[in-house]
């Protein structure tokens, strides 16, 4: 369930973003800023939020565990300049 | 001179801080290529975003917004702002705990062990690098130009430093800084540059705006009132399938080489925590700004050629000399935090992927494989900079990148999610998309530049349409002309003519002309592929007989490159059991109670 919501929430952002509504509107919001900025500027925001609620609700934790499987060859003892 | 002298105090400064690291560095490669895995999550921040902020960020953005008006922020800005944090939050951290796990510093060495397959490696990073490449070229353009256009002294036309010292300059701090610092100094270099170009934008609104007494509201009231300019605070000229094509154009972020290797260069996985969280603010911080004064700009200073320019127009002529120097600093930043990067990236791939993988460290060792890398950087460059200095007259900084780079990455994007989260994919359906992807960037690459075919014929539909369009076209390839500098010689004689057509069709719209809908491919009444007139890109499904209607390539080619994926992995052998238990089956933990790492 948590899953579900977590995917409505994405999707239903994704969709926010094509607001045709806006598409001829050429209104000034605080009398400089046009509303199809205003907007979008909104959506920024909008996205940090849906972000933060994935990391809340989403995140990998298994990941913070990971450890080398076998030694890296790369990782060799450093040699001085 | 006072702009210039700041600027040349700033390249010292990252010049200095590159060879300070180099100092802190050690003689192997995980150390030069990704600072030993040790980069701390706000460094890491920093530094991810100016991996990925060009000079398009600023000079691009305010230019496009100056032609386009304020819809180019949500085509690109607010539609970054969702896709690559959400990149970054799936397929980043993934990529992060493999190099972990695993010993991973590039995308192809996993692909290669994913897949247990060397060709499709060795191919992946061909077609990496060929993209990778005009991404470089737009840096040291977009370097180049802004030393030219500070440099210009007020009421002088010609600038103290002109472009191709610009992008000299540009490059030579640039490999400095690389060549020397590796990972380390670059992501250092990365916390200067990421706060100085945060805070260009309101820096540069706070300054403009002073220099207009009625304020930005009375600027945009006059641009909305004038019917000529009223377009550019609404996007009643932009194709709304152009709109959602461009949300499939981010999905390159996390695919471009540079990107990914900055994920493997995290300390923890918690690292990543912040960024996602913080991406789309930054990006908004960025862009809103320059946007917004691109459109400003389109009334102040009308008619500009070179509108990417616009900006450094804006700051010469109303911020006092040392404040423009600075805020030119902030755009120099831009440029150069994402050129190190790519500049690195390439010497990494080249030195993993190619050299090591083929038996170079085997011959000459790990300090070798250093003097190789470093090597490649001087020769990258060196390329690099022809390039931009011989693309200046025909292309424009977005064109190339958009183009080529963007689409040809977003487009791999299919493969890197298929490697990640589908066991069952196989190393030919990697190869079938990775190959379509190739064709097709040629094929579309081809198309622009092939000499326009005779307009289609008009149908019924189509005649129809076009009476309804004629007024906004023609008004629009006005507009359009003025900007050709993308265009092939072929290409360039059409819009030119169809301009020449469009100006007395401004004057008497009831003769307009009907706009001419150059069509590549037809079936039946579908438009498989036209031509947008004004730029050359090539259009999708182009179903509203407008000419720069249709969907962006990159919605076939990230299509048919995910359907190319599928298909020939269902149609092939899986890897073998052992491959897809090492990546998906459980990883080694810390025997240790597992301990939550704070983000903090």
């Amino acid at each position: 369930m948590k899953r579900f919501l977590l995917l409505l929430v994405v999707v239903v952002v994704y969709l926010l973003h094509q607001d045709n509504w806006n598409w001829k509107n050429s209104d000034l919001i605080f009398g400089f800023l046009p509303v199809g900025l205003a907007y979008h500027a909104g959506y920024s925001i909008l996205a940090a939020v849906m972000m933060a609620v994935l990391v809340k609700f989403a995140w990998p934790k298994h990941l913070e565990e990971v450890q080398p499987e076998k030694p890296d060859v790369n990782r060799r003892d450093a040699e001085p300049h | 001179m006072i702009p210039i002298i700041v600027i040349a105090v700033y390249l010292l400064i990252i010049a200095t801080i590159g060879i300070v690291a180099f100092k802190r560095g050690q003689s192997n490669t995980e150390d030069f290529f990704l600072a030993s895995r040790t980069v701390g999550p706000m460094v890491f921040f920093l530094s991810i975003f100016a991996t990925n902020m060009t000079a398009f960020a600023i000079l691009g953005s305010s230019g496009l917004s100056y032609r386009r008006g304020i819809g180019i922020y949500g085509l690109m800005a607010s539609s970054s702002g969702f896709v690559i944090p959400l990149t970054i939050f799936f397929i980043g951290t993934r990529l992060w705990a493999l190099g972990k796990r695993f010993g991973h510093q590039t995308q192809v060495q996993f692909f290669r062990d994913r897949w247990e397959c060397d060709g499709i490696g060795t191919v992946i990073f061909a077609l990496s690098a060929a993209m990778l490449i005009p991404y470089m070229i737009i840096s040291i353009m977009g370097g180049g130009t802004v030393l030219q256009e500070i440099s210009i002294a007020k009421g002088s036309h010609d600038p103290l430093i002109p472009y191709w010292l610009g992008c000299a300059i540009v490059a030579v701090v640039v490999t400095v800084n690389v060549f020397f610092g590796g990972m380390r100094g670059t992501v250092w270099v990365n916390i200067f540059q990421t706060i100085l170009f945060l805070c260009f934008g309101f820096v540069a609104m706070i300054v403009i705006s002073h220099a207009f007494p009625g304020g930005f509201g009375e600027i945009m009231a006059k641009i909305g009132s004038d019917p000529k300019s009223s377009f550019l605070l609404t996007r009643e000229r932009m194709p709304q399938s152009e709109f959602w094509s461009y949300t499939l154009i981010p999905l390159s972020s996390i695919m471009f080489p540079h990107m990914a290797i900055m994920c493997f260069s995290a300390r923890k996985v918690t690292a990543f925590k912040r960024t996602v969280i913080i991406y789309p603010i930054a990006i908004m911080l960025i862009w809103l700004p320059c946007i917004f004064l691109g459109v400003i700009g389109a009334h102040v200073i009308p008619g500009l050629k070179d509108s990417d320019g616009i900006l450094l127009r804006l700051l010469n002529d109303e911020a006092p000399a040392w404040l423009a120097g600075l805020l030119g600093a902030g755009i120099i930043s831009a440029v150069m935090g994402s050129d190190a990067h790519q500049v690195l990236a390439m010497s990494t791939m080249f030195t993993k992927d190619i050299y090591t993988h083929y038996g170079g460290r085997e011959k000459y060792g790990e300090k070798g494989a250093v003097h190789f890398a470093r090597a490649f950087i001087l020769v990258v460059t060196v390329i690099a900079y022809s390039i931009a200095l011989y693309l200046k007259s025909r292309q424009g900084i977005f064109e190339i990148a958009i183009r080529f780079a963007f689409s040809g990455f977003a487009a791999m994007a299919p493969v890197m999610i298929a490697a990640l989260f589908w066991k069952r994919s196989t190393k030919w359906g990697a190869l079938a998309a990775t190959l379509f992807v190739a064709g097709t960037l040629v094929t579309f690459a081809f198309l622009q530049g092939s000499p326009a075919p005779p307009a289609a014929p008009a149908r019924p539909a189509v005649a129809a349409a076009a009476k309804i369009a004629a007024p906004d076209a023609a008004t629009a390839t006005k507009v359009d002309a003025a900007e050709i500098k993308v265009m092939t010689n072929d290409t360039a004689k059409v819009i030119q003519q169809s301009a020449a057509d469009a100006k007395p069709a401004a004057a008497a719209p009831s003769a307009a002309p009907k706009p001419r809908m150059i069509v590549l491919w037809q079936v039946g009444d579908h438009v498989i592929l036209s031509r947008a007139p004004a730029t050359g890109d090539v259009r999708f499904w182009n179903s509203s007989n407008n000419p720069a209607g249709g969907y962006m390539s990159v919605v076939p080619m990230v299509f048919g490159s995910a359907l190319c994926m599928i298909v020939f992995s269902l149609l092939t052998q899986p890897p073998s059991r052992m491959t897809i238990d090492k990546y998906f089956g459980e990883a080694r933990t810390q025997e240790a109670p597992a301990v939550t790492v704070s983000s903090k």
